[in-house]
Protein backbone atom coordinates (compact mmCIF):
# COMPACT_ATOMS: atom_id res chain seq x y z
CA UNK A 1 0.00 0.00 0.00
CA UNK A 2 1.37 3.70 -0.81
CA UNK A 3 2.38 5.44 2.61
CA UNK A 4 0.73 8.59 2.35
CA UNK A 5 2.22 11.70 2.52
CA UNK A 6 1.46 13.97 5.28
CA UNK A 7 2.16 18.01 5.73
CA UNK A 8 2.83 20.20 9.82
CA UNK A 9 1.33 23.43 9.30
CA UNK A 10 2.17 25.55 12.29
CA UNK A 11 -0.22 27.77 13.44
CA UNK A 12 -0.36 31.91 14.78
CA UNK A 13 -3.72 32.71 16.39
CA UNK A 14 -3.91 36.43 16.37
CA UNK A 15 -6.59 37.54 18.82
CA UNK A 16 -6.72 39.56 21.98
CA UNK A 17 -8.93 36.20 23.20
CA UNK A 18 -7.10 32.93 24.06
CA UNK A 19 -9.23 30.31 22.55
CA UNK A 20 -9.20 26.34 24.16
CA UNK A 21 -8.20 24.16 21.93
CA UNK A 22 -11.56 22.53 21.48
CA UNK A 23 -12.93 26.12 20.25
CA UNK A 24 -10.03 26.33 18.42
CA UNK A 25 -10.15 23.05 16.37
CA UNK A 26 -13.77 23.42 15.86
CA UNK A 27 -13.59 27.12 13.96
CA UNK A 28 -10.93 25.15 11.81
CA UNK A 29 -12.69 22.01 11.03
CA UNK A 30 -16.06 24.86 10.71
CA UNK A 31 -13.76 26.43 8.09
CA UNK A 32 -12.55 23.75 6.16
CA UNK A 33 -16.41 21.88 6.02
CA UNK A 34 -17.90 25.15 5.03
CA UNK A 35 -15.49 25.84 2.14
CA UNK A 36 -15.02 22.21 0.69
CA UNK A 37 -18.35 20.43 2.58
CA UNK A 38 -18.15 17.55 4.62
CA UNK A 39 -16.65 15.08 1.57
CA UNK A 40 -13.71 17.51 0.93
CA UNK A 41 -13.42 17.74 4.84
CA UNK A 42 -12.71 13.61 5.48
CA UNK A 43 -9.87 13.47 2.41
CA UNK A 44 -8.04 16.75 4.58
CA UNK A 45 -6.68 13.92 7.66
CA UNK A 46 -6.65 16.85 9.15
CA UNK A 47 -5.42 16.41 12.90
CA UNK A 48 -4.33 18.96 15.85
CA UNK A 49 -0.97 17.68 16.71
CA UNK A 50 0.17 20.37 19.29
CA UNK A 51 -1.76 23.73 20.91
CA UNK A 52 0.12 26.19 22.89
CA UNK A 53 -2.73 28.37 24.41
CA UNK A 54 -0.37 30.62 25.82
CA UNK A 55 1.71 31.40 23.04
CA UNK A 56 -1.38 30.75 20.70
CA UNK A 57 0.47 28.79 18.74
CA UNK A 58 -0.95 24.97 17.03
CA UNK A 59 0.26 22.81 14.74
CA UNK A 60 -1.92 20.69 12.51
CA UNK A 61 -1.44 17.97 10.49
CA UNK A 62 -2.91 17.26 6.85
CA UNK A 63 -2.56 15.03 3.90
CA UNK A 64 -0.12 16.23 1.37
CA UNK A 65 -2.76 16.32 -2.17
CA UNK A 66 -4.98 18.36 0.52
CA UNK A 67 -2.71 21.03 2.21
CA UNK A 68 -3.48 23.74 0.08
CA UNK A 69 -7.44 23.57 1.15
CA UNK A 70 -6.50 23.70 4.41
CA UNK A 71 -4.23 26.42 4.35
CA UNK A 72 -7.38 28.51 1.90
CA UNK A 73 -9.49 27.19 4.92
CA UNK A 74 -6.93 28.49 7.79
CA UNK A 75 -6.90 31.60 5.56
CA UNK A 76 -10.57 32.07 5.58
CA UNK A 77 -10.94 32.09 9.27
CA UNK A 78 -12.36 35.68 10.75
CA UNK A 79 -13.06 34.35 14.23
CA UNK A 80 -12.79 31.90 16.94
CA UNK A 81 -15.74 31.63 19.18
CA UNK A 82 -17.44 34.23 18.35
CA UNK A 83 -14.40 36.77 19.08
CA UNK A 84 -12.58 38.65 16.24
CA UNK A 85 -9.33 36.58 15.01
CA UNK A 86 -7.15 35.33 12.57
CA UNK A 87 -4.69 32.74 11.65
CA UNK A 88 -1.46 32.93 9.82
CA UNK A 89 0.80 30.04 8.65
CA UNK A 90 3.93 30.24 10.32
CA UNK A 91 5.91 27.58 8.96
CA UNK A 92 4.62 24.09 7.03
CA UNK A 93 6.92 20.91 6.89
CA UNK A 94 6.70 17.32 6.09
CA UNK A 95 8.27 16.26 9.79
CA UNK A 96 7.52 17.24 13.33
CA UNK A 97 11.04 17.45 13.72
CA UNK A 98 11.95 20.10 10.65
CA UNK A 99 8.71 21.88 11.85
CA UNK A 100 10.36 22.47 15.30
CA UNK A 101 13.54 23.64 13.98
CA UNK A 102 12.21 25.94 11.54
CA UNK A 103 10.01 27.48 14.31
CA UNK A 104 12.99 27.56 16.59
CA UNK A 105 15.02 29.55 13.86
CA UNK A 106 12.00 31.99 13.11
CA UNK A 107 11.32 32.70 16.92
CA UNK A 108 15.37 33.07 17.25
CA UNK A 109 15.03 35.67 14.65
CA UNK B 1 15.39 35.72 -5.46
CA UNK B 2 13.01 36.86 -2.77
CA UNK B 3 9.68 37.98 -3.85
CA UNK B 4 8.93 41.91 -3.19
CA UNK B 5 5.05 41.65 -1.78
CA UNK B 6 2.65 44.67 -2.12
CA UNK B 7 -0.27 45.89 -1.43
CA UNK B 8 -2.40 48.09 -2.95
CA UNK B 9 -5.34 49.07 -1.19
CA UNK B 10 -5.45 49.09 2.65
CA UNK B 11 -8.83 51.32 3.24
CA UNK B 12 -8.28 52.62 7.00
CA UNK B 13 -10.47 55.79 8.14
CA UNK B 14 -8.18 58.61 6.87
CA UNK B 15 -9.19 61.30 9.98
CA UNK B 16 -8.11 58.14 12.55
CA UNK B 17 -4.26 58.70 12.43
CA UNK B 18 -3.75 55.48 15.25
CA UNK B 19 -5.81 53.46 13.09
CA UNK B 20 -4.16 54.08 10.10
CA UNK B 21 -0.83 53.46 12.33
CA UNK B 22 -2.47 50.46 13.44
CA UNK B 23 -3.16 48.90 10.10
CA UNK B 24 0.82 49.87 9.02
CA UNK B 25 2.62 48.23 11.37
CA UNK B 26 0.25 44.91 10.92
CA UNK B 27 1.16 44.88 7.05
CA UNK B 28 4.51 45.55 7.68
CA UNK B 29 4.82 42.48 10.52
CA UNK B 30 3.20 40.58 7.75
CA UNK B 31 5.80 40.44 5.03
CA UNK B 32 4.75 43.33 2.75
CA UNK B 33 7.50 46.22 1.56
CA UNK B 34 5.44 48.28 -0.66
CA UNK B 35 1.66 49.43 0.26
CA UNK B 36 -0.94 52.31 -1.03
CA UNK B 37 -3.56 53.74 0.53
CA UNK B 38 -6.37 55.42 -1.87
CA UNK B 39 -6.99 59.07 -1.61
CA UNK B 40 -9.06 61.63 -2.53
CA UNK B 41 -8.43 63.33 -5.86
CA UNK B 42 -8.60 66.55 -3.98
CA UNK B 43 -6.12 65.20 -1.05
CA UNK B 44 -3.37 67.81 -0.58
CA UNK B 45 0.56 66.85 -0.67
CA UNK B 46 0.85 67.61 3.09
CA UNK B 47 -2.05 64.33 3.57
CA UNK B 48 0.10 62.09 1.25
CA UNK B 49 3.22 63.22 2.87
CA UNK B 50 1.92 62.20 6.33
CA UNK B 51 0.92 58.32 4.86
CA UNK B 52 4.40 58.01 3.36
CA UNK B 53 6.14 58.88 6.96
CA UNK B 54 3.91 56.76 8.76
CA UNK B 55 5.09 54.23 6.04
CA UNK B 56 8.99 54.99 6.07
CA UNK B 57 8.82 54.39 9.91
CA UNK B 58 6.79 51.03 9.48
CA UNK B 59 9.97 50.39 7.11
CA UNK B 60 7.55 50.08 4.08
CA UNK B 61 7.89 51.89 0.30
CA UNK B 62 4.76 54.10 0.07
CA UNK B 63 2.72 54.24 -3.07
CA UNK B 64 0.05 56.96 -3.88
CA UNK B 65 -3.28 56.21 -5.23
CA UNK B 66 -6.33 57.77 -6.39
CA UNK B 67 -9.78 55.59 -6.82
CA UNK B 68 -12.05 57.42 -9.14
CA UNK B 69 -15.71 57.01 -9.29
CA UNK B 70 -16.93 58.98 -12.10
CA UNK B 71 -20.70 58.01 -13.11
CA UNK B 72 -19.86 58.93 -17.09
CA UNK B 73 -16.81 58.56 -19.60
CA UNK B 74 -16.59 62.95 -19.57
CA UNK B 75 -15.89 62.77 -16.02
CA UNK B 76 -13.65 60.07 -15.88
CA UNK B 77 -11.80 61.63 -18.62
CA UNK B 78 -11.97 65.05 -16.53
CA UNK B 79 -10.65 63.14 -13.73
CA UNK B 80 -8.18 61.70 -15.06
CA UNK B 81 -6.32 64.58 -17.05
CA UNK B 82 -6.46 66.10 -13.63
CA UNK B 83 -4.98 63.38 -11.49
CA UNK B 84 -2.64 61.48 -13.14
CA UNK B 85 0.55 63.59 -12.96
CA UNK B 86 -0.12 63.36 -9.04
CA UNK B 87 -0.83 60.07 -8.40
CA UNK B 88 1.56 57.22 -8.71
CA UNK B 89 -1.76 54.42 -8.50
CA UNK B 90 -5.14 55.41 -10.70
CA UNK B 91 -8.06 52.72 -9.97
CA UNK B 92 -11.34 52.97 -11.42
CA UNK B 93 -14.41 52.15 -9.32
CA UNK B 94 -16.62 50.82 -12.69
CA UNK B 95 -20.13 51.15 -11.52
CA UNK B 96 -21.54 51.28 -15.27
CA UNK B 97 -20.70 49.63 -18.54
CA UNK B 98 -19.93 53.28 -20.34
CA UNK B 99 -17.03 54.11 -17.62
CA UNK B 100 -16.01 50.27 -17.31
CA UNK B 101 -15.33 50.37 -21.53
CA UNK B 102 -13.17 53.85 -21.08
CA UNK B 103 -11.60 52.83 -18.12
CA UNK B 104 -10.41 49.56 -20.06
CA UNK B 105 -8.96 51.22 -23.25
CA UNK B 106 -7.64 54.55 -21.81
CA UNK B 107 -3.61 54.04 -21.04
CA UNK B 108 -3.82 56.65 -18.07
CA UNK B 109 -5.72 54.06 -15.76
CA UNK B 110 -3.61 51.30 -13.81
CA UNK B 111 -6.27 49.02 -12.02
CA UNK B 112 -10.04 48.71 -12.87
CA UNK B 113 -12.55 47.84 -9.91
CA UNK B 114 -15.93 46.39 -9.53
CA UNK B 115 -18.46 46.51 -7.15
CA UNK B 116 -17.87 43.55 -4.96
CA UNK B 117 -21.28 42.30 -4.36
CA UNK B 118 -23.34 44.08 -7.20
CA UNK B 119 -22.69 41.16 -9.55
CA UNK B 120 -25.36 42.63 -12.32
CA UNK B 121 -22.46 45.52 -12.32
CA UNK B 122 -19.25 43.75 -13.06
CA UNK B 123 -18.81 44.01 -16.48
CA UNK B 124 -15.39 42.32 -16.84
CA UNK B 125 -16.38 40.28 -19.76
CA UNK B 126 -14.53 39.58 -23.16
CA UNK B 127 -14.97 42.63 -24.92
CA UNK B 128 -13.76 44.82 -21.53
CA UNK B 129 -10.93 42.38 -21.24
CA UNK B 130 -9.84 43.06 -25.10
CA UNK B 131 -10.00 46.61 -24.50
CA UNK B 132 -7.44 46.22 -21.23
CA UNK B 133 -5.38 43.89 -23.01
CA UNK B 134 -5.06 47.06 -25.58
CA UNK B 135 -4.08 49.42 -23.01
CA UNK B 136 -2.27 49.29 -19.50
CA UNK B 137 -5.00 48.60 -17.32
CA UNK B 138 -5.09 45.53 -14.57
CA UNK B 139 -8.10 43.77 -13.38
CA UNK B 140 -7.97 43.87 -8.96
CA UNK B 141 -9.47 41.84 -6.44
CA UNK B 142 -10.36 42.49 -3.18
CA UNK B 143 -9.85 39.58 -0.76
CA UNK B 144 -12.05 41.26 2.38
CA UNK B 145 -15.58 40.19 0.36
CA UNK B 146 -14.12 36.25 0.58
CA UNK B 147 -13.80 36.67 4.20
CA UNK B 148 -16.45 38.39 5.14
CA UNK B 149 -19.20 36.93 2.65
CA UNK B 150 -20.51 33.69 3.96
CA UNK B 151 -23.10 30.96 2.21
CA UNK B 152 -24.87 31.91 -1.28
CA UNK B 153 -23.28 35.25 -1.43
CA UNK B 154 -20.01 33.47 -1.31
CA UNK B 155 -20.45 31.10 -3.83
CA UNK B 156 -21.92 33.54 -6.05
CA UNK B 157 -18.92 35.65 -5.81
CA UNK B 158 -16.43 32.70 -6.30
CA UNK B 159 -18.06 32.13 -8.85
CA UNK B 160 -18.29 35.10 -10.68
CA UNK B 161 -14.26 36.00 -9.63
CA UNK B 162 -13.52 32.35 -11.60
CA UNK B 163 -15.39 33.27 -14.92
CA UNK B 164 -13.60 37.10 -14.58
CA UNK B 165 -10.39 35.18 -13.95
CA UNK B 166 -10.37 32.71 -16.73
CA UNK B 167 -11.78 35.49 -19.36
CA UNK B 168 -8.49 38.37 -17.89
CA UNK B 169 -5.84 35.16 -18.57
CA UNK B 170 -7.26 34.48 -21.60
CA UNK B 171 -6.67 37.77 -22.96
CA UNK B 172 -3.25 38.40 -20.95
CA UNK B 173 -5.13 41.15 -18.54
CA UNK B 174 -2.55 41.08 -15.25
CA UNK B 175 -4.38 40.18 -11.92
CA UNK B 176 -3.63 42.38 -9.01
CA UNK B 177 -4.71 41.00 -5.54
CA UNK B 178 -5.28 43.79 -2.71
CA UNK B 179 -6.51 43.12 0.66
CA UNK B 180 -9.32 46.16 0.59
CA UNK B 181 -9.39 46.02 4.06
CA UNK B 182 -9.91 48.43 6.77
CA UNK B 183 -9.26 45.92 10.13
CA UNK B 184 -6.37 44.78 11.48
CA UNK B 185 -8.06 41.38 11.77
CA UNK B 186 -8.82 40.98 8.58
CA UNK B 187 -5.34 41.80 7.37
CA UNK B 188 -3.59 38.27 5.88
CA UNK B 189 -0.15 37.37 4.57
CA UNK B 190 0.48 37.78 1.16
CA UNK B 191 0.97 34.00 0.71
CA UNK B 192 -2.47 33.40 2.47
CA UNK B 193 -4.28 35.95 -0.31
CA UNK B 194 -2.27 33.84 -2.79
CA UNK B 195 -3.63 31.01 -1.71
CA UNK B 196 -7.51 32.00 -1.59
CA UNK B 197 -7.07 33.03 -4.73
CA UNK B 198 -7.10 29.46 -6.00
CA UNK B 199 -10.22 29.40 -4.70
CA UNK B 200 -10.94 31.08 -8.24
CA UNK B 201 -8.12 29.18 -10.36
CA UNK B 202 -5.65 31.41 -9.38
CA UNK B 203 -3.19 28.94 -8.15
CA UNK B 204 -0.08 28.39 -7.40
CA UNK B 205 2.78 31.57 -9.07
CA UNK B 206 -0.11 32.83 -10.81
CA UNK B 207 -1.57 33.69 -7.45
CA UNK B 208 1.61 34.98 -5.94
CA UNK B 209 2.37 37.38 -9.19
CA UNK B 210 -0.71 38.95 -8.58
CA UNK B 211 0.54 40.00 -4.99
CA UNK B 212 4.12 40.33 -5.86
CA UNK B 213 5.09 40.78 -9.81
CA UNK B 214 2.27 42.19 -11.22
CA UNK B 215 1.32 45.39 -8.44
CA UNK B 216 5.03 45.81 -8.94
CA UNK B 217 5.25 46.34 -12.62
CA UNK B 218 2.69 49.00 -12.24
CA UNK B 219 4.30 50.92 -9.42
CA UNK B 220 7.54 50.62 -11.28
CA UNK B 221 6.58 51.71 -14.61
CA UNK B 222 4.70 54.40 -13.54
CA UNK B 223 7.19 56.17 -11.09
CA UNK B 224 9.73 55.89 -13.91
CA UNK B 225 6.95 58.30 -16.06
CA UNK B 226 6.47 60.34 -13.25
CA UNK B 227 10.11 61.08 -12.92
CA UNK B 228 11.83 64.35 -14.06
CA UNK B 229 14.11 62.40 -16.60
CA UNK B 230 11.50 60.15 -18.24
CA UNK B 231 11.28 61.34 -22.07
CA UNK B 232 9.55 58.28 -23.20
CA UNK B 233 9.00 54.13 -22.69
CA UNK B 234 13.05 53.88 -23.11
CA UNK B 235 14.41 56.87 -22.99
CA UNK B 236 15.58 59.35 -20.25
CA UNK B 237 17.96 62.07 -19.74
CA UNK B 238 20.94 61.01 -19.04
CA UNK B 239 22.88 64.86 -17.94
CA UNK B 240 21.76 67.98 -18.63
CA UNK B 241 24.40 70.25 -19.61
CA UNK B 242 24.16 74.15 -20.36
CA UNK B 243 26.43 74.34 -23.59
CA UNK B 244 23.81 71.89 -25.20
CA UNK B 245 21.58 74.85 -26.06
CA UNK B 246 24.60 77.03 -27.18
CA UNK B 247 25.85 74.11 -29.79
Amino acid sequence: MKRVKRRYLALQIDSAYVPSQKEFLDCVWAAVTKLYGEFGASLTSLALIDYDAEGRQAVLRANLATVDQVRVAVASITSIAGREAAVHVLVASGTIKALNARLKELNSA
Amino acid sequence: MKRTFVDLHLRPNLKDSAAIVRLIDKTAALDYRLVSVPTDPQASSGEIQKLRDICKNAGLDFVSRVDLRPRSQNELLTLLRKCRRRFEIICVLCENKEVARQAAKDRRVDLLNFPQTDYRNRFFDAAEAELASGGLAALEFDVKPLLLLEGPARVRLLSCLRREVQVARAFHVPIVVSSGVSEVVLLRKPREMAVLFSLVDLAGVYGLDAVSCAPLAIVKRNREKLCSKFVAPGIRVVKREMDCEES
